[in-house]
């Protein structure tokens, strides 16, 4: 498979000088199989660009989402291939224990924060409510698991027919209220068990060590936590995701080195980058 | 071994930062955790015991009313509240094995999620002398 960074940064896209390296864009990440399937995993505003690179359209697009706030579905009312009449796109989402998945978007997706009704889009559209399942779409087998993280949130792993695994965790906080972390085991811990042995793992790592401290709770990771929580599931390269708007490329090159030399990871550490590319 | 569900994760990392007396029960019944406030009631330690299956449970545990008549199994509060999903709390008199009788207050919550799936039961415990 090859996955491709579109967008990296959390909460706001912050574009600018300051932030031109890593990327201002909000979650999105495509997976392209050898054979064609293609997913695309949350629609921050990266989707538009990643939406404007697909060239002749494939038949299907799946749109994998996490979870349903703004930084990661701002972008989905700008993919074409929402509006290609001859496209099948499926979206895969949490529902609440309240609401399904498509009342749920139709918060977003209809006036006054958007002019058209999801209903009117000229695709195809199908939508999929996920928690704790494990589906077969194309070549891929994809895996969701609930994960602590405010709201209904999933994490996701994504298997090729190599048995390359790839877990997508943008937005996800297992150190929530443990006094020591990681000190229980996988199956104990949000997220361990569908991250283990992934050869490529992307996972949130929003805060420094002194920000979590102040923002304990609010679904995030700090660097440190998310080395510490790639060693418990064992995975061979993290991708630290998910840059808090407010640090510079600067300021993520210094968090980063930092982190890795108080921790001294055993796998390779590749901060999140704005169009790169990871071949599996 | 399959990840618990993340509402049985939250639970036991809530239950690990409190002084009540706290026991998780899955949805099969089985005790998967219990506090260090808990340890009292069960003279155990968690590390020591482990998980303990309903069955195993059953055998290990003793519980009176307040009259202390002895409730049968399929009337004890945690299996009530597993079995009807619903909360419960009563007062009893309880012994796990060769520890000491202990007079409770237990109220019981299952612990539902998407789809009113039950994950388990929550069981919180005040010792009333």
């Amino acid at each position: 498979m090859i996955v491709t960074l579109w967008g990296t940064r959390g909460s706001l896209a912050t574009p600018g000088p300051e932030t031109e390296r890593y990327g201002g864009n909000t979650s999105c990440v495509s997976v392209h199989g050898r054979e064609g399937t293609v997913l695309v995993l949350d629609a921050g505003t990266g989707i538009r660009p990643m939406g404007a690179s697909l060239g002749p359209a494939p038949r299907r697009v799946d749109i994998l989402l996490t979870h349903l706030h703004m930084d990661h579905i701002q972008g989905l009312g700008f993919f074409q291939a929402l509006f290609c009449p001859e496209l099948d796109v499926h979206i895969w989402g949490p529902a609440s224990t309240q609401l399904t998945l498509q009342a749920r978007l139709m918060r977003y997706l209809s006036p006054p924060l958007f002019p058209v009704y999801i209903r009117e889009l000229p695709c195809r559209l199908h939508l999929h409510e996920v928690g704790e399942a494990e589906v077969d779409i194309g070549e891929f087998r994809v895996a969701s698991a609930r994960v602590c993280h405010p709201g209904p949130t999933v994490g996701y792993r994504i298997r090729d027919a190599q048995d390359k695994v790839l877990t997508y965790l943008p937005d996800h906080e297992p150190a929530l209220g443990a006094l020591t972390f990681p000190a229980l085991p996988r199956e104990w811990t949000s997220g361990a068990v569908l991250a283990e042995d992934s050869d490529l793992l992307i996972h949130d790592s929003q805060y420094s060590a002194h920000e979590y401290h102040d923002h304990v709770g609010w679904g995030h990771s700090s660097m440190r936590h998310v080395l510490d929580f790639a060693s418990l599931v064992e995975a061979r390269h993290l991708v630290p995701f998910h840059h808090d708007p407010g640090h510079s490329d600067a300021d993520l090159d210094r968090l980063l080195s930092e982190a890795i030399e108080e921790a001294n990871p055993a796998f390779r550490v590749t901060p999140a980058r704005e169009g790169a590319t990871f071949r599996l | 071994m399959p990840s618990k569900p993340i509402q049985m994760i939250l639970a036991r990392q809530l239950a690990s930062s409190l002084a009540t007396p706290i026991f998780l029960m899955d949805a099969e019944g089985t005790l998967i955790y219990f506090n260090e406030a808990a340890e009292i009631l069960f003279n155990q330690r968690f590390e020591e015991t482990g998980e303990i299956t309903a069955n195993e449970y059953a055998k290990l545990v003793e519980v009176t009313d307040e009259d202390r008549k002895p409730i049968p199994y399929e009337q004890w509060p945690t299996r009530v509240a597993r079995i009807h999903r619903r909360a419960v709390s009563r007062t009893i008199w309880t012994r796990n094995r060769n520890a000491d009788w202990r007079h409770l207050q237990v109220t019981i919550i299952p612990i539902l999620g998407e789809g009113d799936a039950l994950h388990g039961v929550m069981n919180i415990f005040w010792e009333l002398s």
